[in-house]
């Protein structure tokens, strides 16, 4: 079994060294500082340190205001605050103004849990994916959060980063570089390829792994680009396998696997099936309970793959 | 030198001709605040149109983005860009937006317009600038019935709770917003008694009175500690007859022949 991490406690220790990296950098919070693991920062650096209160709204247009005078804003919040309570104020006060924010969100997706439907984000990616200017990107574990946060303070623009509430499985070897934008392709494989993002990619590995059993070879792709998608390497995908599944963890209107059918569609048209969070409101339980019942599980990732591969010609 | 009354006089004809030519807008929320936003850029704020960007210069939001004609007026007649181009408002390819956009006219420090926002805004910029030790100060124009905005308050409560004591808010109460009089679509008062509790610096004034303004201005300088607020008593479509106290001037335009008596009116008066 790998070490598990939640991306969110990756998250909370690189911060204080951005502090270092980056002296504009400021951090602001919305009460659920403990939860985003923004303490680390806010001990060495109490002075670029903000706590908004509950009120996600003023955060947001409060950072806006900060970067046009030359700060680099760090907002934290959950997923469905960022993208739903402010998000007006993330597309018409940092988005289109094009502004230097970073927005960091924890509890993306089903896997939440026992918070249930209020604090699970399932339609974040959506919702951000349809705002011009933001860059969205979600790692897939602890190594990747890490080593993308300095490329992401350093991009000139918003940047939507998101992150999850619960210890998920190191996929990555520490030393591991990534480039911001660009996908992973985890394992080579020329019969179906699997793209995934955030800790679906993990999930994708283990139905990688039941594929394999069965004879099945898979290219899994680690898409935390969401947007701009990285869509050389979708078609390349599309391309050396003729079949591509989607995995994410969120609405499959909108997100990574609406990304992937509008690239397959327009490039590269291959028979294609997304795995996500079906057109529902989630609920609470745990998550891997959830997974199942949502068809979300690596079985369920495998059986698609095995779908797809029918259809190919 | 001219008068700030003689500036305003040019302002409110150019909102007129603006809103007539654009064939949409808002004049009536324009010609509201024109005393206000006259004092700030001609009196109070420190700019500088051949450096738009100057890190130091004291800013201006405009969180009653519909009222944007009387900005772009200012701006042009502080001579940011050439008068001519007021006529291209809300025009395809123009840098006049139908609501402010920092990055497409020099001079509107922050994007705004979609209400209750912008005292947020002012916010970040003050906090920012007290990090570093600028002198900017921050000004912050809200309507009266944007205040019913819950986001306004939001922000209210941050601005205590940091000691702004470099931001200003400026509300122009003219009692009528699109719906009908504020008192009667959702009553705010008491208004001074809500800000007061916020923990805000409060000062009354009348709107169009440039002596009455610049006072108030300069007692939210001296007032440490916290941020303040002026609450600008004024009219709606303030200096046209026709448009004074008419809620249906707050988005509707002026004709040929509106407009000629509006320049009439206003040049008359001078």
């Amino acid at each position: 079994m790998s070490e598990l991490v939640a991306t969110r406690v990756a998250y909370g220790e690189a911060l204080p060294e951005m502090g270092e990296l980056f002296p504009n950098l400021v951090v602001l919070d919305a009460d659920i500082s403990k939860a985003m693991q923004t303490g680390a920062f806010r001990k060495r650096f109490p002075e670029r340190s903000f706590n908004f209160g509950i009120a996600e709204q003023d955060m947001m247009a409060a950072a806006a205001g900060m970067a046009t005078m030359g700060k680099i804003p760090v907002v934290n919040t959950y997923a469905v605050f960022a993208a739903m309570r402010a998000c007006e104020q993330l597309r018409t006060f940092i988005a289109y103004p094009s502004l230097n924010v970073k927005i960091v969100v924890s509890h993306g997706g089903l896997a939440v849990g026992w918070d249930g439907v209020t604090h699970q984000g399932l339609e974040d990616m959506s919702i951000v994916r349809s705002i011009p200017n933001v860059t969205i990107v979600h790692p897939a574990d602890a190594v990747a959060t890490r080593k993308l946060l300095p490329q992401i303070i350093a991009h000139e623009g918003p940047v939507y980063f998101r992150l999850g509430r619960n210890p998920t499985p190191i996929i990555y070897p520490q030393d591991k570089e990534f480039v911001m934008g660009r996908a992973e392709v985890l394992l080579e494989g020329d019969d179906v390829a699997i793209i995934a993002c955030g800790l679906m990619v993990s999930e994708s590995l283990k139905a990688a792994e039941m594929l394999r059993a069965e004879g099945i070879s898979v290219r899994l792709v680690d898409m935390h680009a969401v947007k701009p998608l990285d869509k050389a390497e979708v078609i390349k995908s599309a391309r050396l396998c003729g079949a591509i599944v989607s995995v994410e963890d969120n609405n499959i209107f909108g997100g990574l696997g609406s990304a992937v059918a509008e690239t397959l569609c327009e490039h590269c048209p291959v028979p294609a099936t997304r795995i996500g969070v079906p057109d529902k409101f989630g609920e609470s339980g745990d998550p891997d309970a959830l997974f199942e019942k949502y068809g979300m599980s690596a079985r369920h990732v495998a059986e698609a793959a095995k779908r797809v591969l029918k259809l190919k010609k | 030198m001219k008068t700030l009354e003689s500036i305003a006089r040019e302002i409110r004809c150019d909102i007129v001709k603006m809103v007539h030519e654009a064939g949409s807008g808002h004049p009536g929320a324009a010609l509201s605040c024109v005393e206000i936003v006259t004092a700030l850029y001609f009196s109070v704020m420190r700019v500088d149109p051949a450096n738009p960007r100057w890190p130091e210069r004291d800013r201006f939001i405009l969180s009653k983005g519909h009222a944007c004609p009387v900005q772009y007026a200012a701006l042009a007649r502080k001579g940011y860009f050439p008068v001519e181009e007021l006529s291209t408002l809300r025009r395809i390819n123009s840098k006049l937006q139908g609501h402010p956009d920092m990055n497409k006219t020099p001079g509107v420090d922050m994007t705004a317009g979609s209400l209750g926002n912008g005292l947020s805004c002012g916010v970040g910029m003050a906090i920012a600038a007290k990090m570093d030790g600028l002198p900017s100060r921050i000004y912050v124009l809200l309507g009266d019935g944007e205040v019913q905005e819950g986001a306004v308050w939001e922000a209210a409560m941050a601005a205590a709770h940091y000691k702004l004591d470099n931001l200003v808010a400026i509300v122009d109460c003219n009692g009528l917003q699109l719906d009908g009089f504020v008192c009667d679509v959702m009553d705010i008062e008491p208004l001074a008694d809500k800000w007061r509790s916020f923990r805000w610096n409060v000062i009354n004034c009348n709107g169009h009175d440039f002596e009455e303004l610049i006072d108030a201005f300069r007692g939210a300088e001296r007032c440490k500690g916290k941020p303040t607020v002026i609450i600008a008593d004024t009219t709606k479509g303030k200096g046209v007859s026709f448009m004074e106290n008419q809620c249906d001037w707050h988005g509707r335009w002026p004709t040929e022949e509106e407009t000629d008596k509006a320049l009439n009116e206003l040049e008359s008066a001078a």
